[in-house]
């Protein structure tokens, strides 16, 4: 779902350049099955008015939700995928990534940009799920990594929105390797004394789970968001049993201790501000982390 | 004959129980031309093996990888190391039998050892969960990596594994939070790390004890994202099409080693790890020993940076 005109690389946008939905339009909830326009749903957030299903949103509502006044630079808007491998499925990699760009209007499947959050200085990353299922590959890791550095440079926060269908196999190892990439670097971010904020949504899965998402110094979950390492149907055929109800969502992963706190969307950017002021580096644990710095 | 059989080893096992049989036969009647005989027949062995694994597929990599025969993380420490040490648990509740590790000495060095395990018999396969571990198994690992840090002591991982167990329990306890911690503090663990594929290097559940300062490869390992078999089932939506997988996934040592995304590959024996243990131990032990002499004299801090730049620089994009 499109409400938003997407705005050009590396410049700043409004709210006020959102694009205006014609009236008539009506959206269908997968959830409750009631009907409500779209219009409404928009107004909402892309929540459910009726039953709270909170729909898949992608990144321009992300920045325009959480960024104050919408305004926000965004980084290194201009990467996009390499076919290193010349991959070959059914279709060759390149067209994919040609076909995925026409149809979504974006570069690659994650987003990055610095502004303010409450007052907070931040840097959001935030994954879109109609870009190959928000498959993770070499630009997903770099953008992502680049968005920590400049965190770190400018002593930001860091926030980062998964929504993920796991890595992109059609670059292989080099999309393992971002695990790893993405990884190293929020150990860089920690040695900083900078926070962290994991935002899970739905679905969050494979080698995203098994790396950045998992790592906030807060994990915040949007309500039943799919969260697992391994996908259902895997698990499914390897323990021969229906899965339990529930299973692998935001409140499942919060009794298992694996989730903070499960946040509605219009709570989200509250949230994250309030938690930013309370994680704030203190003048004392600024000097440590200068001195650490200056030692390395 | 060898219970088991690749399909593209056929000539090498009939030729090899040929030989066998030779020997019993030479036992007996101590002859001079069944000697000859012998060795004649050992010289074209080697020339058969010579041939088939000069010229490997991805996928074929991907079954000797897999090879039973293939010496697994406990061989290598009974027959390079000394003063094994096993320890067990997270400390949290679990002892993961998937993952192994403990103290050992390498020529006189003491260094920690963790590796996937898998088993060798149907009993021990189902013991060791075919070499998938728990998230109790990271944490295990994790918590030996943070111990050899406390005393300064270089680690080495060992990598044999189809993938981290996809099963209930293992969401439960949090198999992605563990892969990932392990990801973050293996990057900035102030020792060396080197890190071994043995056998099968299958994503997340490979890379959870895979960060190191030398990643190796031994010859007929494989490393990616996925396994062949599986990624034939998501793209192609068949299990057919695994020939083809293995080759556009560049999940061979040679491949990878080419990508940039490993540091050096460790030569097996003629004919695969399985062929000669003994040999294939004496170049295992040799590349740990020479990577660990140029990584112990690197500053922790430094140590810590070129570990980070390295991975830092994986990835292929364009700007602009
Ligand atoms: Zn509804």
């Amino acid at each position: 779902m499109k409400w938003f005109k997407r705005v050009k690389e590396g410049i700043l946008t409004s709210t006020q350049e959102k694009k205006e939905i014609p009236d008539g339009l009506w959206w269908q909830c997968p959830s409750c099955k009631e009907k409500v326009t779209s219009k409404e749903l928009q107004a909402n957030l892309g929540v459910c008015p009726k039953c709270g299903h909170h729909d898949r949103i992608g990144s321009q509502e992300y920045f325009e939700l959480l960024f104050d006044d919408g305004q926000f630079q965004e980084l290194n808007a201009n990467m996009s995928s390499a076919d290193p491998l010349h991959f070959i499925d059914t279709k060759a990699y390149p067209d994919r990534l040609v076909a995925a760009q026409k149809s979504t209007k974006l570069r690659d499947a994650v987003r990055t940009a610095q502004g303010k959050i409450g007052g907070h200085g931040a840097v959001v990353a935030c994954m879109d799920f109609d870009f190959i299922g928000g498959s993770m590959g070499s630009v997903v890791g770099e953008k992502i990594s680049r968005g920590i550095d400049c965190a770190i440079k400018n002593r930001l926060g860091m926030i980062i929105i998964s929504k993920s269908g796991g890595a992109r196999m059609m670059e292989a190892a080099f999309s393992l390797m971002q695990m790893a990439k993405t990884s190293a670097k929020l150990a860089l971010l920690a040695e900083a004394k900078l926070p962290y904020i994991s935002v899970l949504t739905d679905p969050t899965t494979g080698g995203v789970t098994a790396s950045y998402a998992m790592l906030g110094d807060v994990n915040l979950a949007e309500p039943n968001a799919l969260i697992g390492f391994a996908g259902p149907r895997v698990i499914k055929e390897t323990i021969k049993k229906d899965l339990p109800a529930g299973f692998q969502r935001s409140e499942f992963l919060l009794e298992h201790g694996l989730v903070d706190v499960i946040v509605e969307r219009a709570a989200l950017k509250p949230t994250i501000s309030n938690l930013l002021c309370m994680m704030k580096v203190t003048k004392k644990k600024k000097r440590e982390a200068k001195e650490e710095t200056a030692q390395a | 004959m060898a219970e088991y059989v690749l399909d593209f080893e056929k000539d090498i096992v009939v030729l090899e129980a040929q030989i066998a049989k030779m020997k019993e036969k030479e036992g007996a009647d101590d002859n001079e031309a069944i000697a000859r005989e012998i060795a004649g027949m050992e010289k074209r062995l080697d020339k058969i093996r010579a041939e088939v694994y000069a010229n490997l597929s991805g996928w074929q990599k991907v079954q000797v990888s897999r090879h039973p025969d293939r010496p697994y993380t406990l061989d290598y420490i009974e027959h390079i190391f000394t003063d094994f040490i096993e320890l067990h648990g997270d400390r949290l509740g679990f002892d993961d039998k998937a993952i192994v590790g403990g103290w050992a000495k390498l020529d006189g060095q003491p260094v920690m050892l963790i590796g996937h395990q898998k088993g060798k018999n149907t009993k021990t396969r189902q013991y060791r969960n075919f070499g998938m571990a728990n998230p109790e198994g990271y944490r295990k690992a994790l918590r030996l990596m943070k111990m050899a840090e406390k005393f300064d002591r270089p680690v080495i991982t060992m990598i044999d594994t189809p993938g981290a167990y996809p099963g209930l329990e293992a969401e439960e306890r949090g198999q992605g939070e563990a892969i990932a911690r392990n990801l973050r503090e293996m990057a900035v663990l102030k020792v060396p790390i080197v890190c071994v594929v043995i056998g099968e290097g299958a994503s997340g559940g490979a890379l959870g004890i895979g960060v190191g300062d030398r990643v190796l490869m031994m010859e007929n390992t494989w490393y990616s994202v996925i396994s062949p078999e599986s990624c034939s089932s998501i793209l192609w939506r068949n299990w057919d099409n695994k020939e083809i997988a293995a080759e556009a996934l560049n999940l061979t040592a040679d491949k990878m080693l080419a990508n940039g995304l490993i540091d050096g590959i460790i030569k097996e024996p003629l004919g695969g790890a399985h062929a000669d243990h003994e040999k294939t131990y004496k170049l295992v032990k040799a590349e740990l020993k020479r990577h660990i002499k140029e990584l112990k004299d690197i500053e922790p801090d430094q140590l810590v940076m070129l570990r980070i730049d390295k991975f830092s620089h994986m990835g292929h994009f364009q700007e602009g």
